[in-house]
Parts: C-alpha cells; structure tokens; sequence
C-alpha cells in the first residue's frame, strides 16, 4: 500500500538528491533546470497525495516513519505530522516551484548551483516541519540555513557578506540556546522525541528558562521585535529566490517553533509571558506598520510588511493565554479561532509575500533598481503586471476574499475575546496595511510614466505570468474557501491545546 | 429561492471576470453587452425574488449557500438573507446599475479603457448584491470591502493622472479607517453571540445589555460599544463628518462611478447596514444621539460647502454627503425607515443628476467648471429637463419623490423622543433651504443665462446617454408617491426593520392618510416655504448674470474662506495625521530600529558585523563555502560531543 511508503522521507530525500545531481550537472544549465523543475513538481505532486491520505479527524500523527539513529542515545530518524505541519509541507513544496521557474531570468551565473541550493533547502525544510525527533529536527533546522546563507552570500546584492553576517550572527545565538535547551529537555526526560516532551513535569523556574531559550531560537525567525533588524538586510541582498522562500518558509519556521515546542512543553511560563508576547506581537503590528510606511525600497517595505504580518500570527498564538488568565472560564471561540487564525495567516502570508517578492523581481530584472522613487507609471507600461501588483497589494491588505484576510480578521476577532484595548491595537493593521502597501502601488504602477526607460519595458514573459497566475489561485481559493485548510487544522489545534486549556 | 439569489449576483460576476480577463481581446461591444446582460437578468431576478417573497407572504428567507469555513454554528458564511429590506436594496441597486451601465456605452465610448471599466462596474454590482443580500456578517464585510476595492480602482481609472491616483488612495485608506472600527464593532458581537448570523444576533439584540463581558471597557455598555464601533464603520462609507473627505476627491473617477458608486449605491452602504442593525441600535440611545449629531451637521455644513463649489460634479458630490447626513439623522432618530426611504428616492435623482452633469460634461469636451458653461437649456432640452426633475425631486418640491422621502424624514425626526432630535430637525430644516439654493445655483449657472463658451459645437447627447436620464426623471417624478406607504408603513418593511419606541415613525404613521393628502398637508410645511426661498435667493443671485452672485459671495469673505477648505479637514487629515504618521515612521525607523536596536542594543552589533564583513569580503566569496562547511562539521561534533559527555 502506498498508504504505508515513507513518503515523507522521499519528500525530504528526493529534492535534496535531486539538489546534488543538478550540481553535478554545472555545464547544462538548461537540463538541470528541466529537472530541477521535474523534481519541485513531483515533489508538489507527492505533498498533495500525502494530503488526500491525510485523515483530519485522527489525532495522532500520521504518515509516521521511525528508524534508530543513534540508539545509545535514544536518537530516532522519526518522521510524522499532524494537520499543522502538512499545510506548511505542502506550502514549501509549492513554492519552490515558482523559484526554480524564475530562475533563468533572475540569475544569470552558476544557474544550477543555485538550483541545487534550492532544492537542498526544500528537503531540509520539509525535514524540520516532518521531524519528532527533536536532534533530527535541530539538524534539519541548522542545514537548512546553509544553503540559505550561500545563497545570499553568492547570489546577493553588493551588501550581501554583511547581511549574511548578521543573519548568521541572529539565527546561531538563538540556535546554540535551542540546542541547549534540547539536551536538558533529554536530560530530564531520557528521550528526544519531541512529543513525549508535551505535559512534561517542570517546575515554573525550568519552565521560564526553557521558554526563554526557545524564544530566542524562534522569535528571531519570525522576526519578532526587536530582534527583526536581519530580515530587511536580508530581503535586500537576497537574490529573488532567496527572498520568496525566505518570506514564505523560513518565517514560518519560528511560528511552527512556538506551537510545537513552547505551547505544549512549557505552557506555564507561556501563561506567565503572554503579556510580553502580546507586548511584542502588537509592536510588530503597529511599530513596524510605521516603519514600513517610510521606506524607500520595495524589498525593505514588503520585509518589514513581513514583521507586521507575523505580528499577527504570533500575537494569535499567544492569545489563548491571555483569554486563560481572565477569570471567565478559557471560552473555546476564541482560543480556536486564534490559533487557527494564526495558522492561515503563515500559509497565506507565504503566498502572498512570495508572490510580493516575485513581482520586485520581476521590476529588478528590467531595472537594476528597487528604490521606489525610480519607478512611477508601470501601469502603462505593463498592465498585466499592475493587475498582478495591485491583487497581490490586495491580499496583502487583508482585503475579504483574498487569503490575507482570513487569518487576520481571525486573530482580531479572537482578540477581542481576550481584550478590548489587544484587539483595538491589533486592528490598527487595517489602516497601516492599506497605507504602506497602496502608497507603494501608488508610486511605483500609478500617475505618469516617469522615465522614457519605463516607458519601453515589456510586459510579463510567460514564465513570470506563469509564476504570478500559479501564486494568484491559491490566494483566491483560501480567500473564497478556506474550509479545507481550517478543516485540516482544526483537529490538531484542537488536540494541542486541548491539554493545556482543558477545551 | 436559493438559485433566483444566486441568479441576483452571480451574472455581474460573469460579466465581470470575462471582461477581465478577455476584455483585450474581445470586440468592444461584447464588453459592455456582457455588462447589460448580466445586470438585466440580476434585475429580473431581483423582481421574481420579489414576487416569490409576496407569494410567501413577505416571510423571510434565510438561506446559507455554503459554510466558509470554522465551526459551522459561528455563521463565517455565505448566504442570502430575503426579506423587504434586501429585495428593496437588491432592486435599487440592479435598476441603477443597469441604466448606469447603458449610460456608460455613450458616455466611456472613446475611451482605451473599455473593457477593464465594464469589468469594474459589473464587479461592483457583483460586491454590491452581495453586501445588500448577505445573510451574515461575514459575507456583509465582503461586500464593504468589495465596493470599496472597486470605488478604488475606478476613481483611479485614469491612472496616469496624478490626482486621480492620489484620490483613490485617499478613499481607501479613510474608508478602512472606518473598516478599523467596524472590525471592532463585529468582534464585540462574535464575541458576545459567539456567531455572526444575522438569524441569531438581531433576533436576541436586547441580550448584549444583560451580558456581562470582562473584556470590554466600562465605560460604556457593550451595546453602546458594539452600536458606535459599527455606526464609526457605516460613517467612512457614508461620508459623515469627519471621514467624508475622499467623497469629493472621488470625483476624478469616471462620471457614471459618482452616480453609481458615489451617490447611488456604495455611499448607502452604511445606511443600510444601521437599518439592517435596528433592532440592536435600538438598545443604544448614547449612539442614537451621536448619530443625529454627526447626521444632522453633515447635512448642514457639507451642504454650505456645496454653495462654493465650480464644479458641477462637486456640488454634485457634496450635496451627496448632505443627503446622506440626512439619512444618518433619520437613523439616529430612531427613523430607520425613512432614512431607507430617503436612501432609495435620493438613488434615483442623484444618480439622476450625476449623469445629467456627466451628459453636460460630454457636450462642454469635459469642461466641469461652471463658469465656462451657461445657456445650455436651449441646446440640451432633454438633459435640462430631466436635470430640473432631478433638482427639484432633491430640494424637495411637492409632488417629486424627493418631497416624499425628505418631509417625512424631517417630520419623523422632529417628533423622535430621542434626546437631541428636536435641535436636529430644526438644523435638517434649515438645510432644506441651503440645498435648494446650491441645486438651483448649479441649475441656474449651467442651464440658464448666456453662455460663457463657445456655444457652436455644443448639442445634446445621444439616446443611450438621455434615455437613462429619461428613466431616472420618470422614477424620481412619481417614485416617492408609490413608494411612500411600502417602505414606511408596510408590515413586510416593519418585519425586517422593527418600528422603533422612540415615537418618530409611530408619528408620522398616526398622521399618514395617503400620499395625496401628505402633498397637500406638506404645500404650507416650513420645509416647502424654506425650498422656495432657496430657489427664489438662487435666481436672485444666479439667475442672471453670475456677477450678482460673485458680488454675494465677495461680502462674505471669511465665510467663503473657510468653505472653500472645506471647513478645514481635508487639512487636518493630510497635515496633521498623514504627516505625524509619516513622521512617526521615519523616527522609528531611523531613531529606534537602526541607532538603538542595531547599534546599541545588541551590543554594537551592526558596527562590529560591517568591520567584519569588509575583512570577510576581501577574502573572496569562497570564504562562504569553508564556512559552510565548517558550520556543518562544528554542528554534528557538537552533537556527538554533548552524545558522549551524556553516554560517559
């Protein structure tokens, strides 16, 4: 039965097999991208069988595999995943796909090099999301930012070793404490498997270390404030690629994080913190939302519209906590609606801020330049293109019927069953968003042609068309359905906080 | 009854999408035959929805299509809600629509841009239906939102211009300043009800009052919360004071959109959903008055910036945003069936004068200044005439439909029992007489006197451009009339919007004895004594030469001051709250996030990371490679170090 293949260790396996045979094959760049291509989108395929094998209502995990690593140490190669870690799955094999597709056009040396990091990265990332086992899934989470930081490093803007610096510097301090925190965790328990961990007995003093430590790994990732001061530099020197899967997965990585590790493990010292993740969650929302309103460069205000976004997701993680502490009795509106909320707003904010990022590509490539006061008058120019920018600004907005409002107008719904003034702040994203994100269609799309060299760029190649339309549907389906994600998720959010609520 | 709802929106959603995404490639006319098309059988469906709710005797249908998504009984779906109120708004709506969009053939057909504004409007009336028919709140917000993208796209139809992509900006981001609080206000209902189907919130409203909600500010009830959060919302779509300032700005879009979206239908919107609402605003006397407030010095004072404005669609667009404080007066009289009253006469003749003006403006090659324009009666009979109807359906002369609505509105708030409602009428009278005098000032300058142009190339416009006209003028003529004893007393309207306690349109319904008897009851009305005297100072001053009225104006200098700014908001906002904001930006941005967080925070950081970097970056980007590596092999040593010291 297929039903019983380690299908999540071809997930993981087949791109990054298919990742070195395509740097082997440096001399035909034509050739590794066909197959670069044959491989994301098998890939896609197999995560979409895995979701059609996928049981929502069954509360255990599922697709499990499980072999000894390191037996002496209790050290399992375990796979398996719930209905949280399959929309992330299925998210990261679907966008690795239009950055293989870009490719040609946003790279124009060692093309199959940086194909293969691509690839590599996407069985890494699937690796983090599938692993139980919580050494595999530090080793997954460590390898995967190599091929990250090459591709910034090699790929990048004129700035690009500083960024890589400092991306490194931020993702290893918070690293080095998660695998500190693992190995006591492994201490305590004598096991590494990261769902044994869950209702663990610890004492509120270990829980607060604990959660610190955690936070350290995940809140940089996200980027919470204030440790998001890599993510602009980042975005900036990143090749396209690198900023669409940057945006789309790796910011994903701290939130998944929080509700794998932090929620189940340490819920006390979350009861105990919510207020400053609540603190820091609104200040990424409303702070940022300021700071994204002045910048000059495109790719600096969708990274900081980025923050703001995850603001959102983090402050619905959280929320739950705040509604516990309020005396009434946990009310389980707003504690599934604002993890759930949550959960759509990753997925959604991946598409969408991919989508943002693959359409800066697709103005670099004509132009060299992303600072906003170069552009004026696209629109005419390049109609498809504005159609495209102005839908993807949209969801970007939050605007009904697209997928970024779903998790949005969730977690300020949900907001409000905690705190009046929480709720208030957290809606202040519908102004902010709506001001950064149009005043930059406004001056890049609209008014008049600015430049004759405006006046003579094409419009949309077919794979950047391609691209667009391939990201455009699924913010459109969410946006209009998104009962089959939410009833994916449903059931695990359920069982994750079911112990800690008592739901 | 299901498929006949479906059939309402979903045809415009067809037009629309085809328009879109083929409107290139496809023969002109096909675009707007998709349009006509579309909007027709919405109107016919909407007509047979009608019928098929008077065959169930007026029973309201609430039927859910699809759940979007969460536990079902939190109502996130999509459906439709039948009864009185949304078929009077689904018919409103379709019937403008469509003569909008034959207007539209005329007026838009030299433009490059045919397609994509065919595509736009059936969009709109798509969102539009949508918002009028839902069934939940959900679905309602997607049609607010829905408009509101539309309204944006076409005010910056033209999007080369400069202004015009300023405007659309404006409306949206203003429009989602009342979105932010609308969110609010339906969190605090999730909240509460736990669900945002209208079945379950307005049928048990009074309960928020006995709630006791630990999350919630005490300083006011969780009604008055939820009431004023909402009505905040309703606000930016209706332009009242102080988020009416894009309405004038919107005026850079298309002309048919003003009468369409920004005085017809969308601008409503707001109205509509207070009236949807009623019974929960009903428990909320603080927002009540709050709203006669905001409804009644929108009417005034917008209305006194109508008398400054040059040019026609300005005066328009401002006598718009005083009609609708009118309505939101009636609303905060507790009035709710008048205000939906006025909402559907003043569909008919403001739609009605903004195409009129727009068939002006074809015929002056857009010319919008009414200084260069006089004298064209002569040359435009049809569109004077309907243009008359129209502005004498709006200063509410007797008979007209206008008449109806506006003395009723007016009666009905003068005998509210809700505090503040007695001031409010005698300022809704006072703008009767401001009203007809800025509507025939208009009339006066553009029709009447000699002409201030080259009058040779100047004639009347086509058929598909008057024959809307001509079906306007006919519905705001004889509209109020008809539609007097349906809307304001009918039990059908009284199932959907409650009558109120608060005495205003128990009043007027002791009083009704027919439509005759209210027109001749209404010939000695101070507000039909007030309307003439505004026609009559408007001739004085307008009807010969402009002169007069410029020589009116120059002894009123610091009146004239403050009106031409508009009272000053529209700088309040770009000055004061877009610049701190940007200020703001800027301080965080350079002040907090690039000198405190990178510099000082993390321990000077930054600094040390670029002294680093200029040493890293001599060395090749081959550097990277060994650190990779090395990163690679420090990572499973650390693991095998930290496995022994464990096993040992």
């Amino acid at each position: 039965m297929l039903s019983e293949a380690p299908l999540l260790s071809l997930l993981i396996w087949l791109p990054i097999a298919g990742g070195l045979l395509v740097l082997w094959m440096r001399d035909q760049e034509a050739a590794a991208e066909r197959i670069a291509l044959i491989i994301t989108v098998a890939g896609f395929l197999i995560s979409l069988y895995l979701w059609a094998g996928f049981d929502p209502n069954q509360t255990q995990l599922q697709w499990v595999e499980s072999v000894a690593w390191i037996e002496s140490l209790h050290i399992y190669y375990a796979l398996g995943i719930d209905g949280i870690a399959l929309p992330l799955i299925v998210l990261t094999t679907f966008m690795t796909i239009p950055v293989v597709i870009l490719t040609p056009s946003s790279v124009s040396q060692q093309q199959s090099f940086y194909l293969s990091a691509f690839l590599i990265m996407e069985g890494l990332m699937i690796g983090v999301f599938s692993a139980t086992d919580a050494v595999l899934f530090y080793v997954f989470w460590e390898a995967m930012l190599i091929p990250m930081f090459l591709i910034i490093g090699i790929w990048g803007g004129a700035n690009r070793i500083y960024a890589t610096i400092k991306f490194f510097l931020y993702t290893f301090l918070g690293s080095v404490l998660m695998l500190a925190v693992i190995i006591y965790l492994y201490w305590r328990s004598g096991e590494f498997s990261i769902w044994a961990w869950h209702g663990m007995h610890l004492s509120a003093k270990e829980q607060w270390w604990i959660f610190m430590a955690f936070w350290a790994a995940f809140a940089v990732k996200i980027p919470m404030w204030p440790v998001h001061t890599w993510l602009p530099d980042a975005h900036v020197e990143a090749p396209t690629g690198g900023s669409i899967i940057l945006a789309a997965i790796m910011l994903k990585l701290g939130a998944y994080g929080f509700l794998r590790f932090t929620l189940p493990i340490v819920p006390d010292a979350a009861v105990a913190l919510h207020g400053l993740m609540i603190g820091l969650s609104l200040a990424a929302i409303v702070y940022i939302g300021f700071v994204a309103l002045m910048q000059e460069d495109m790719k600096k205000l969708v990274a900081y519209s980025s923050i703001a976004h995850m603001g959102i997701v983090t402050l619905g993680i959280f929320l739950p906590f705040s509604m516990a502490t309020l005396g009434v009795g946990v009310d389980q509106e707003g504690v599934l609606l604002a993890v759930q909320g949550s959960i759509v707003q990753m997925i959604s904010h991946g598409l969408v801020s991919g989508a943002l990022f693959a359409c800066i590509g697709v103005l670099y490539d004509r132009m060299h330049t992303r600072q906003i006061s170069e552009y004026g008058g696209i629109a005419t120019s390049m109609p498809m293109f504005a159609a495209f920018l102005v839908f993807f600004a949209m969801a970007n907005i939050g605007l009904p019927g697209t997928s970024g409002f779903v998790g949005e107008f969730a977690v300020i719904l949900a907001a409000m069953h905690a705190n009046f003034w929480v709720a208030l702040l957290a809606a202040t994203t519908l102004v902010l968003a709506a001001s950064y994100t149009l005043w930059m269609v406004k001056r890049v799309a609209y008014g008049p042609v600015k430049r004759p060299a405006i006046a003579m760029l094409a419009d949309l190649s077919w794979r950047e068309g391609l691209v667009l339309t391939m990201l455009a549907i699924p913010v459109l389906i969410l946006g209009i359905w998104p009962a089959p994600l939410l009833q994916v998720t449903e059931p695990a959010v359920h069982t994750l906080l079911e112990p800690i609520f008592g739901l | 009854m299901k498929w006949l709802c479906l059939a309402v929106v979903i045809p415009p959603l067809i037009a629309s999408i085809v328009c879109g995404l083929f409107g290139s490639r496809m023969r002109r006319e096909w675009s707007h035959w998709l349009g006509v098309i579309g909007t027709i059988i919405s109107f016919a469906a909407s007509l047979m929805l009608l019928r098929a709710l008077v065959q169930q005797e007026w029973q309201p249908a609430d039927l859910t299509l699809y759940v979007w998504g969460f536990n079902p009984e939190w109502g996130f779906q999509v459906g439709f809600m039948v009864d009185a109120l949304s078929v009077t708004m689904m018919l409103v709506v379709s019937l403008i629509s469509l003569l909008v969009h034959i207007y539209s053939v005329g007026y838009m057909a030299e433009d490059p841009g045919y397609a994509r504004f065919f595509s736009y409007i059936s969009l709109f009336t798509f969102a539009m239906l949508m918002l009028v028919s839902s069934n939940n709140l959900l679905q309602l917000f997607f049609g607010w939102e829905g408009v509101g993208l539309v309204s944006y796209l076409l005010i910056g139809f033209w999007y080369t211009r400069p202004s015009a992509v300023t405007a659309n900006m404006k409306a949206f981001v203003i429009n989602r300043v009342g979105d932010f609080s609308f969110v609010l206000g339906i969190a605090i209902l999730f909240s509460a009800y736990d669900t945002l189907a209208f079945d379950r919130l307005l049928g048990s409203a009074g309960a928020l009052a006995q709630m006791d909600l630990a999350w919630l500010p005490k300083s006011a009830s969780a009604q008055e919360w939820a009431c004023l959060l909402l009505f905040i919302g309703a606000m930016a779509k209706s332009a009242q004071i102080p988020l009416h300032i894009w309405l004038p700005d919107s005026m850079e879009g298309p002309t048919p959109i003003s009468a369409l979206i920004h005085a017809a239908t969308m601008v409503t919107a707001g109205i509509f959903l207070v009236c949807r609402f009623s019974p929960l605003f009903e428990t909320a006397p603080g927002t009540l008055s709050f709203m006669l407030l905001i409804g009644a010095s929108t009417a005034l004072l917008l209305g006194l910036v109508g008398l400054v404005q040059t040019d026609i669609k300005r005066v328009v667009a401002y006598s718009t945003i005083s009609q609708l404080g009118y309505m939101t007066a009636a609303l905060g009289a507790s009035a709710y069936a008048a205000g939906l009253f006025h909402l559907v006469t003043h569909a008919f003749f403001k739609a009605l004068l903004f195409l009129a003006a727009g068939s002006v403006i074809i015929a002056m090659h857009h010319e919008q200044d009414m200084r260069q324009m006089g004298g064209l009666r002569r040359k435009m009979p049809i569109t004077y005439l309907t243009c008359l109807i129209g502005a004498l359906s709006l200063s509410g002369f007797p008979g007209f439909a206008g008449f109806f609505s506006k003395d009723a509105l007016i009666e009905a708030v003068s005998a509210s029992t809700v505090p503040g409602a007695q001031i409010a009428a005698v300022i809704l009278l006072f703008s009767v007489f401001v009203t007809a005098l800025y509507t025939f000032r208009m009339i006066f300058l553009v029709f009447h006197g000699e002409p201030r142009h080259d009058a040779s190339h100047v004639h009347e416009s086509p058929h598909v451009v008057t024959g809307p006209l001509v079906v306007l003028a006919v519905f705001s003529l004889c509209a109020g009339a008809f539609l007097a004893e349906p809307i304001l007393f009918s039990s059908p309207m009284q199932n959907a919007i409650p009558m109120a306690a608060h005495g205003g349109m128990r009043h007027l319904a002791d009083h009704w004895e027919g439509p005759a008897a209210f027109v001749v009851h209404g010939l000695f009305s101070p507000a039909v004594i007030l309307m003439l005297a505004g026609i009559v100072t408007a001739w004085l001053f307008y009807g010969g030469a402009a002169a007069r009225g410029q020589r009116l104006l120059s002894k009123f200098k610091p009146a004239q001051w403050i009106l031409d700014r508009g009272w000053g908001f529209d700088a309040l906002f770009m000055n004061f709250f877009a610049s701190a904001g940007q200020k703001l930006g800027v301080r965080l941005w350079h002040g907090v996030d690039q000198n405190y967080i990178d510099t000082g925070m993390v321990m000077g950081t930054a600094r040390r990371v670029r002294s680093m970097a200029s040493r890293v970056s001599s060395l090749q980007s081959g550097y990277l490679y060994h650190y990779a590596f090395v990163m690679i092999i420090a990572l499973f040593m650390l693991i095998t170090w930290f496995g022994f010291s464990f096993v040992l």
